[in-house]
């Protein structure tokens, strides 16, 4: 039998991660996609805890532990350090920054590092709330959900704001390489962290990664519901590569699930109404169709 | 090789001849000509180094903090808000036991907005584990580049140095600075190799989560260690480099006609200057009168100031700065130093030169006319030369 995923495993046995956790996995997929010659820089996040506490760590590359709004900053000075002592060659730097770390506190750092162009991988690990903290809202948070920050209440007070689409942020950088990918499809993502060590210069990934404790679901249903996510199309597979756009998952209208099936199974959404649920609805078919027409227009070269 | 340079030009000159492998910075008033210095330096390919350009002050001391953990000899250099904007990553590089070096010109705090020299900036960043230089000539500024990087990168001390100049006093100021030999700065300064770094060949974590059961204070206690291990060094690095080159600059505490002096002044950075004017003017009228110049503010010269005290009557504390609520930083220090001794110099407190207001011999003059007065039983540190509304 052909194996579709490498064997090698960089991080090992023992984690902190909670039960079922989509990060875990995420990190897992990453470094067998990114290899041994990769050095990590993780900002306050639950991957600053995951690894484990001092002396002890799973993790079998380099890792800096860095200030939470510094992964973009802290990788760029990884990267200059390496070039000055000529160790740059063969080796890949990576930020690993969960939602908050990256869309909400740690964009400007990211957004300099990427329009400096240094060679560097910045990987988002989307829980879609701060989970470290305790199940904040971010700014990838979707519009409905319950977190500590939008209790709903008896007033609807959810989330009321959509989700910020940061690949597309990311996209308007004019990077050589952004993409989503999702611990349900490891051979996705894997084959993505493998594009991205071989692509000289700032490339980013946007991991869908869910949470059993945030999102109130059963911790064995983790990768279920990240398939769910995509099969919806409220979390679709792409890359765009030099701003050429390419659907890495293509889900054809006869076989899109309806996104109801993926809400009811999360607590964090079971106050919604028909209407809100209708309101998410037309935002995910709106934005597929969006992502539709862009790989249409500019698609890669058949 | 002698040049004429501005305190901003010795720094971009210090951090050339110090080979810093990796800068990054932002640029700031009065502190932008450093930035753009290095980058004419490197486009005429005089200076071999990675300049980061980033995006803030904040992300200036991030990257450097991970250069230097790569292993990267680095070099910041900011001002007033930016310095302020660092704070975060101040903690986190004497943490992270990284010897970056860092220029700081002292220029007041917002609002109301001011671009003037005051020392408000870098004292409020006393306990982010920093060693403090303060400077007081353009010369200086250079060679204390060269001496720090040789105390931070010491392994018993592996702690970050930021050398303070203040606003446009020292910043915008030119003067002749003779910049020794590269070669023989070289062998001064060796190349930096710590033992343990991001390396991809022998991976390791750095500052991984410690319960309170576990390593924190005692990772926190070696921070402390460091600090003691760099009074020792920044003296010996002084004298050496004195020995080498011909200037030295006192160590920490930079004594000035202090022998038979029953009056000695306590202050830092340029108006160190007009002090040592005003003292050649007093003495010539028969008032003994020294100088005590604060070189070296972290780690505090407590031993230096005892030393100092047994021979004198009183110490006039100048403060360019102050710590609302209290007193002066270096009024406070001075007499939290000189308390175990049994029999102690008075120790008068002047809070002076707040946001670039001039201080001229006839500012020194009047302070010390001031303090000669019997004492008056009141220790609060005054405030000099304050102007009233109706003005």
């Amino acid at each position: 039998m052909k194996k579709t995923i490498p064997d090698i495993e960089l991080m090992e046995r023992g984690h902190q991660a909670c039960l079922g956790c989509g990060a875990a996995h995420a990190m897992r997929y990453l470094l067998k996609g990114l290899g041994p010659k990769t050095i990590a820089a993780i900002p306050a996040c639950c991957w600053a805890v995951i690894p484990g506490v001092y002396p002890y760590s799973c993790m079998d590359v380099p890792l800096q532990y860095v200030a939470f709004e510094t992964t973009g900053a802290s990788i760029s000075g990884i990267e200059a350090a390496l070039r000055a002592k000529g160790k740059k060659e063969g080796t890949t730097v990576v930020g690993w920054a969960g939602d908050g770390g990256t869309l909400d506190i740690g964009i400007q750092a990211l957004s300099g590092a990427v329009e400096r162009g240094h060679d560097v991988k910045y990987v988002c690990y989307d829980n879609e709330a701060y989970m470290n903290t305790g199940i904040q809202r971010s700014s990838a948070t979707p519009f409905g959900a319950w977190t500590t920050t939008t209790p709903v209440g008896t007033t609807k007070a959810w989330k009321l704001s959509p989700k910020k689409n940061i690949v597309e942020i990311m996209v308007a950088h004019d990077i050589p390489y952004a993409c989503t990918a999702s611990v349900a499809y490891p051979e996705d993502l894997i084959k993505k962290a493998q594009k991205m060590k071989d692509i000289t210069g700032p490339c980013f990934m946007h991991i869908y990664a869910p949470c059993p404790t945030g999102w109130k679901y059963p911790p064995e249903k983790t990768i279920e519901l990240a398939r769910l996510a995509t099969d919806t199309c409220i979390f679709p597979l792409y890359e765009v590569t030099n701003g050429k756009y390419r659907i890495t998952k293509r889900i054809k209208d006869e076989k899109k699930k309806d996104v109801l099936d993926y809400l009811r199974m999360q607590g964090r959404f079971k106050s919604l109404d028909e209407g809100a649920i209708q309101s998410i609805r037309d935002h995910v078919d709106f934005e597929w169709a969006r992502l539709l027409r862009k790989e249409e227009c500019f698609g890669e070269e058949q | 090789m002698k040049l004429v340079l501005s305190g901003n030009e010795a720094a971009a000159y210090g951090a050339m001849l110090a080979r810093a492998e990796v800068i990054s910075a932002y640029p700031i008033t009065p502190q932008t000509k450093i930035v753009e210095k290095i980058a004419d330096l490197i486009a005429d390919g005089r200076f071999k180094t990675e300049f980061i350009k980033v995006e803030s002050e904040h992300s200036a001391m991030a990257a450097c903090i991970s250069a230097s953990l790569v292993g990267a000899r680095t070099f910041t250099a900011t001002s007033s808000q930016g310095l302020l904007l660092m704070h975060e990553m101040l903690h986190w590089a004497s943490g992270s036991r990284t010897p970056v070096v860092m220029v700081n010109i002292n220029r007041a705090v917002a609002p109301p907005w001011s671009v003037w020299a005051d020392q408000t900036d870098s004292i409020a960043q006393r306990d982010t584990g920093w060693i403090q230089y303060y400077c007081e000539s353009c010369q200086e500024v250079v060679d204390t580049i060269m001496q720090a990087y040789r105390v931070c990168e010491d392994p018993r001390v592996l702690l970050p140095a930021m050398l303070s100049e203040d606003a446009f006093f020292l910043s915008h100021t030119s003067e002749i600075v003779d910049l020794p030999p590269q070669e023989e700065l070289d062998a001064f300064l060796g190349t930096y190799e710590p033992d343990v770094r991001l390396d991809i060949d022998n991976p390791r974590s750095f500052g991984s989560l410690s319960m309170p059961h576990q390593w924190y204070p005692e990772f926190r206690y070696k921070i402390q260690e460091g600090m003691e291990h760099a009074v020792e060094a920044i003296e010996r690095v002084d004298r050496e480099y004195g020995s080498l080159f011909g200037r030295s600059y006192g160590g920490l505490l930079d004594l000035y006609r202090c022998e038979d002096a029953d009056t000695v002044i306590v202050a830092a950075g340029s108006m160190c200057s007009t002090i040592r004017a005003a003292i050649e003017e007093l003495r010539s009228e028969g008032v003994k009168v020294g100088m005590a110049r604060i070189r070296v503010f972290r780690p505090f010269p407590t031993e230096a100031f005892r030393a100092l005290a047994k021979d004198v009557r009183s110490l006039v504390v100048l403060d360019r700065s102050f710590s609302m609520g209290s007193e002066g930083a270096f009024f406070s220090e001075v007499k939290a130093a000189l308390y175990p001794l049994s029999d102690r110099p008075d120790v008068r407190g002047f809070a002076v030169g707040i946001g670039g207001r001039d201080i001229t011999i006839e500012t020194i003059r009047s302070i010390i006319t001031d303090s000669l007065r019997p004492d008056t039983g009141i220790t609060a540190q005054k405030w000099v030369g304050l102007r009233r509304c109706e003005e």
